[in-house]
């Protein structure tokens, strides 16, 4: 039997031209074509035939990754290994004690359509060979040596806790805050419960122009009866409801064919019931000739711009701008030069922009200092210039320049066994779409190496057992799935009475209380 | 070996394996076959089920066994649609489906990776795919909600959709839908696309 197998191999080998490595594709036979059917018939035959490869090593027949990080990377990354091998066990690491990620504390309360992802994300976790460990602070509670003893593969997904700051005096102003921060607190992340933002301001300023910029200028004008229906934390709403924020001017480094939000973002704050639009005319010059040569994201997108700044609305649109109590607009070619603070105080007053122009067009326009600045009066300024990955382990390799781990393909360079997804991968962009392709395209790496031998699969790996008596040795109690779904009943049971989908529990303390009760 | 002098054999694989999988239990594809049916009827049903496909995939390449599952039997052959979904190692897949099938949710049934990660509310671009040329006219033009999603799939082309916002329709049988190979490991040049 052995011999027969192995001569089919080797002439399957030999005929087929190309080496049989899977190349990690899902396991489904390939199309009938000489080379890919062969390929994919020596993967089966070697999967059919991973039961006889004896019972003194049958653990090492199983592959045991371990991932650092329950947010869309985490679990995608998770999601693919498990749906690609039959052999392969999950577990998944989370410093909270509820998982999800940005879904959960990224995503503006008022977008539940795109929190469904959930619902995979928690088939994922409840799947036999998936297991979730809320409550562990990898780095602090267990290094990723040990979690590399005990697993066949690490891979990092713990995303972007950080925050680019705009290194400008008066940046620590009161009044100054990271939009990360500012949805974390109206998003109930606990680090940023105490937040406590002072609204009795008339003007807001944001600086960046992407969808997080959007989400915060959304959140700070809509009317409350919209968002005491969404899972905003009850405190938000109060802090809301008292805001005399009345005016938010959402500011950009570059013009408006570099704007970095999308389409549905600004269509959104164009419809957004009791605001109008405020923008300035000639920071559009220019900009409907450019039309004809922008690919189609881009055109739509800067015609919605265009038709909102520069068009002159119809009678009803008239009224519906005459009527509107808020404003909102776009404020181009500025850059952040210092927070003025009020003469004696250590209280915001307004903020001193610098004016630039455009150098070069299209997406690798630069900005470039005029030389003169301008000051905007205002109470609240949100810096949103991106998110930013910490290193949270000396022994990983991490370049503090792109802030990222650095990585080929989502293997962590110069160390074996050691792979990354998600943003800690990239860098702070993109969508849930772009970061599920980016996890499928690290598990697929991982994969390959598995069936190349690169990653070594011949010694047996004792995984979760090893960490959980580590952990308890520690002090350490893990947060089990079940013990999560626990504290989302609760969550969903509090909202009920008030009309939203949930209520979430705002601290650790709470959560874990729930959790082990 | 009979199984090795069929594989040296320059023909297709149908060929091979029809010439080496007569029931000889000592047939290491024989157990193939065993096993891959015994894995697939322990499989747990929903997406994690790519050994139902490998079942499926068996049957329609060399004709092993039958169909674990069966195909949508229409109640009325009016109401068939025929779908070929081309995955994306480029493998297609045909599909017998019904008058009013939601494409996305039709993948899953028969195990094609289309993500659905919004659950069809139009707040991604997971389960983008190309319409072939003969059939994207005869859908219905997409709301603008659906465009704006669309604008952020990796890949754009002229005849993508969104695969949530197609409901099968009798003109649109034979209609085929390609699975956009929207990842970095087949950008060569280390290109990322960039949504934002």
């Amino acid at each position: 039997m052995e011999g027969a197998n192995k001569c089919i191999l080797n002439h399957v080998r030999r005929h087929c031209g190309t080496l049989i490595v899977n190349a990690g594709f899902p396991r489904t036979v390939m199309a009938v074509t000489q080379g890919t059917a062969l390929k994919t018939l020596d993967v089966n035959l070697s999967r059919v035939f991973a039961g006889g490869c004896g019972k003194a090593s049958l653990s090492s027949c199983s592959p045991k990754v371990c991932i650092v990080g329950s947010g869309p990377a985490g679990f995608y990354t998770a999601q693919h290994l498990i749906k690609a091998r039959q052999d392969v066990e999950v577990d998944i690491y989370e410093r909270l004690p509820v998982p999800f990620g940005l879904v959960r504390f990224g995503v503006a309360p008022d977008h539940p359509e795109v929190k469904n992802v959930i619902n995979t994300f928690t088939q994922t976790a409840k799947h036999s060979r998936c297991s979730f460990y809320g409550n562990v602070n990898v780095g602090k509670n267990v290094s990723i040596t040990e979690l590399q003893q005990a697993y066949h593969a690490v891979v990092l997904s713990y995303g972007a806790e950080g925050n680019r700051s705009m290194g400008v005096p008066g940046e620590d102003l009161a009044g100054v805050y990271s939009a990360k921060d500012f949805v974390g607190w109206y998003n109930g992340l606990p680090s940023c419960r105490e937040l406590s933002p002072d609204l009795s301001c008339e003007t807001a300023v944001i600086l960046g122009q992407g969808n997080v910029a959007l989400d915060v200028a959304r959140i700070l004008l809509s009317p409350i009866d919209i968002l005491k229906k969404t899972d905003i934390t009850q405190p938000t709403l109060e802090a809301l409801a008292e805001s005399q924020v009345r005016r938010v001017l959402i500011v950009g480094r570059r013009g408006p064919i570099q704007i970095a939000c999308t389409i549905k973002e600004l269509r959104e704050m164009v419809n957004l019931p009791d605001t109008r639009p405020d923008m300035v005319a000639a920071d559009f010059d220019g900009v409907k000739e450019a039309l004809k040569d922008l690919p189609r994201p881009r055109k739509r997108l800067t015609e919605l711009m265009l038709k909102t700044a520069l068009e002159v609305p119809g009678e009803k649109e008239q009224e519906r701008r005459s009527k509107a109590s808020r404003t909102w607009g776009f404020r181009f070619f500025r850059s952040p030069v210092e927070v003025l603070a009020e003469p004696g105080h250590s209280r915001i007053a307004g903020i001193r922009l610098a004016i630039n122009k455009l150098e070069g067009s299209g997406d690798g326009a630069q900005a470039v200092l005029t030389g003169e600045v301008e000051d905007v009066p205002c109470g609240l300024v949100v810096s949103s210039i991106g998110y930013k990955s910490l290193p949270i382990d000396p022994s990983v390799p991490f370049d503090s320049r792109k802030a990222i781990v650095p990585n080929t393909m989502g293997r962590v360079k110069q160390a074996a066994g050691l792979y990354c997804s998600g943003w800690l991968k990239t860098g702070p962009t993109g969508v849930i779409a772009t970061t599920m392709n980016n996890s499928f395209d690290t598990a697929r790496s991982i994969l390959e190496d598995m069936d190349s031998g690169t990653l070594d699969m011949s010694a047996a790996k004792p995984g979760s057992q090893s960490i959980s008596a580590l952990l308890e040795k520690r002090g350490v109690k893990p947060v089990t799935f079940s013990d999560w779904e626990k504290i989302d009943n609760v969550e969903m049971k509090r909202g009920e009475s008030r009309g939203k989908p949930r209520e979430k529990l705002l601290t650790v303390e709470e959560m874990l209380h729930v959790a082990w009760t | 070996m009979a199984a090795s002098a069929a594989v040296r054999s320059s023909m297709g694989l149908t060929l091979r394996l029809s010439r080496v999988i007569p029931d000889c239990s000592t047939c290491p594809l024989f157990r193939l076959k065993c096993n891959a049916k015994n894995v697939a009827n322990l499989q747990r049903r929903g997406s994690f089920d790519s050994l139902r496909t490998i079942n499926r995939h068996l049957q329609t390449s060399i004709g092993l066994y039958h169909s674990e599952e069966g195909s949508s039997n229409a109640e009325h052959p009016e109401d068939v649609v025929n779908v070929v979904y081309i995955d994306r190692s480029g493998q297609r897949i045909p599909v017998k489906a019904k008058v009013g099938d939601n494409v996305l949710y039709l993948a899953h049934k028969h195990g094609i990776e289309l993500e659905g990660a919004c659950e069809a509310s139009l707040a991604c671009s997971t389960c983008h795919v190309y319409v072939s040329a003969a059939h994207f006219d005869k859908l219905r033009e997409p709301e603008e909600r659906e465009d704006d999603m669309l604008d952020m799939a990796p890949m754009l082309q002229e005849n993508s959709r969104l695969g949530c916002q197609i409901i099968l329709t009798p003109e649109l049988d034979g209609i085929e839908l390609t699975l956009p190979k929207v990842t970095r490991n087949f950008y060569v040049d280390g290109h990322v696309p960039k949504p934002h």
